[in-house]
């Protein structure tokens, strides 16, 4: 498979065109997420019950790579520990970061698709936006989190 | 040259072949597939004469400009004060001493926002800028506004992308202190009324500053013609190194200013309870100033016209609208800013068949190897204006063919495949 077919794998395009979790949640917490290299922006909402993510859901607009990633996150995430989300964001920075995996228990499941990232760089952003959106919300952090701060 | 020959050489017909064949990246393999380059507007490709001139300077006569008294320290000197008098010729501007070197636009726009704005403009006072702007040609305004209380005005532009003439005398006024527009949008090519607008700003005793980016690599540009008290342009994309650029300023207006970055060689004695001021234009050349890319710079001017500007205002018009012909043809496409080539230069943004321009430009890449660019280009108030998070932009230069525009939109053809394989 090329590169290019392989960071658009015919799941990402579908997560693209309808993606999951695409709403509002009223009454929890939400972050906005800015892209300012691209304009891409994301609103992510999570709503917790004690430390499990009880439901998750964003809107926004962007690129096939950050909708389809944010997409998939909110399926990925529902219904986990906050402990767990956090592991699960470490080891999917490390598959599109390219950096090399490490044994700690975790599978990656269908974000796994995401690791073509990691062939083109200046994408890596694009992919990580939604998660460092909802990393603020549930810290609760006011304001706008971008990419160039959220490292 | 004389008369005869100027006009003889007129005459003679570009070998765009040959132009392109100075290019060393220009039609390079890149990754086993040949390159095309469409992002001139981004950064202009560079001639090996350029390249070879600033590898000699390292190689053969290294030093540092007006101190040191050795033979290569005179020819360097020698060389960077050429390149001032190739700049000076180039924009018409009336003597080497308004010719400031500067890394870029952005320094040199800074360098009047700080120098000239923070001494003169006071509170109640006026500075129109358009909505066309750069980032570059925005914020030192919007900053200079906010620190001494002076209003920032837009001169507003038509559905077109054209600036809105019609209001020109109702927004700069006997208030406004500097008028500081672009001489053609990065964005959507728009080629603006630059002298009208400069003939209103002189009108009401206002600054006129050009920001040159866009315009001074395209286009015959003659300060003098245009009545600007400033004008600021980079080298790198007319043809010279990345960190070169020009800020022409009339002498009048740079004498009355105070220096922006003090230093060595802007001095002219400095003792421990004061200092003095180096003339024009060293005053404004604070610290070692890039040396190699003055002179490569020089050498790219000299490059450029060459061919001649209004030739190459020609070739980019005539590539320009084969392409606009060819993008109203394309279903699914949407074009922004003018459709006449007359105020549009070789800059083509667009939207295209609801791929986001970074899946755009990712995938024009990687199957064709077609460099566009993608995003909101430095102009966000601009592209939310045109109501869109980003945009995708080619953008034409000497080297560009019309094989190339061809291939351009074959390419978005074969995104638009892949975007949407297995889709229905």
């Amino acid at each position: 498979m090329s590169e290019l077919s392989d960071l658009y794998q015919e799941m990402i395009l579908d997560h693209h065109r309808s993606p999951k979790n695409y709403r509002v949640i009223e009454g929890g917490r939400q972050a906005k997420g800015h892209n300012p290299l691209c304009g891409d922006q994301v609103t992510v909402y999570v709503q917790l019950e004690g430390d499990v993510i009880k439901d998750v859901a964003f809107q926004g607009q962007g690129c096939a790579i950050s909708r389809a990633s944010a997409s998939l996150m909110t399926a990925a995430v529902k219904g986990l520990t906050l402990g767990k989300a956090d592991a699960l964001f470490r080891k999917f920075q490390r598959s599109v970061t390219g950096e090399p995996d490490v044994e700690d228990g975790i599978e990656l499941g269908k974000l796994e698709v995401l690791s073509g990232v990691s062939h083109f760089p200046v994408r890596v952003k694009c992919a990580t936006l939604a998660w460092h959106t909802m990393r603020a919300a549930i810290d609760s952090q006011q304001g706008t989190v971008t990419t160039e701060d959220a490292k | 040259m004389t008369v005869a020959a100027t006009a003889a050489q007129a005459q003679a017909p570009v070998d765009w072949g040959r132009v392109r064949a100075d290019f060393p990246l220009i039609g390079k393999l890149i990754k086993g597939k040949q390159i095309v380059y469409l992002d001139s507007a981004a950064t202009s490709q560079k001639p090996h004469v350029v390249i070879d001139t600033m590898k000699r300077y390292y190689e053969e006569y290294n030093a540092n400009v007006h101190r040191g008294a050795y033979n290569i320290a005179a020819k360097a000197t020698q060389e960077y004060e050429a390149a001032r008098e190739k700049v000076r010729r180039f924009v018409n501007a009336s003597s080497t001493k308004e010719i400031v070197f500067t890394k870029g636009t952005t320094e040199g726009l800074n360098l009047v926002a700080y120098a000239w704005g923070r001494k003169f403009v006071k509170p109640d006072d006026e500075v129109v800028i358009s909505e066309l702007e750069h980032h570059s040609n925005l914020v030192p305004w919007q900053v200079l506004c906010t620190a001494t209380g002076a209003k920032l005005k837009y001169i507003p532009i038509r559905e077109d992308g054209t600036l809105d003439m019609s209001r020109l005398d109702e927004i700069i006024t006997r208030r406004t202190r500097i008028v500081s527009v672009t001489g053609q949008s990065n964005v959507l090519g728009t080629v603006t009324p630059i002298r009208d607008i400069a003939r209103r700003a002189r009108e009401v005793g206002a600054l006129m500053v050009v920001d040159g980016a866009q315009s001074v690599p395209h286009q015959p540009v003659d300060v003098q013609a245009i009545g600007c008290d400033f004008l600021a342009f980079s080298g790198h994309k007319v043809c010279g190194p990345t960190a070169s650029g020009v800020l022409f300023g009339r002498r009048e207006r740079l004498e009355e200013m105070d220096p922006f970055l003090y230093g060595g060689e802007m001095i002219r004695e400095v003792r421990y309870d004061g200092s003095t001021w180096n003339e024009l234009p060293w005053k404004f050349e604070a610290g070692t100033p890039g040396i190699a890319q003055a002179i490569g710079l020089g050498v790219a001017i000299d490059y450029v016209s060459a061919i001649g500007m209004d030739r190459i205002r020609e070739h980019e018009a005539s590539l320009t609208r084969k392409a606009l012909a060819m993008a109203a043809e394309l279903k699914d496409l949407t074009l922004y800013g003018p459709r006449d080539v007359s105020v549009r230069g070789g800059v083509i943004t667009f939207n295209f068949a609801e791929i986001h321009p970074h899946d755009l430009a990712t995938i024009l890449d990687e199957q064709d190897r077609v460099c566009v660019r993608a995003g909101h280009h430095c102009a966000m108030p601009l592209t939310q204006k045109l109501g869109v998070a980003a945009t995708a932009r080619a953008s034409f230069y000497i080297y560009n063919t019309e094989e190339e525009v061809d291939l351009l939109f074959d390419a978005l053809r074969r995104a638009k495949e892949f975007f949407y394989r297995g889709a229905r």
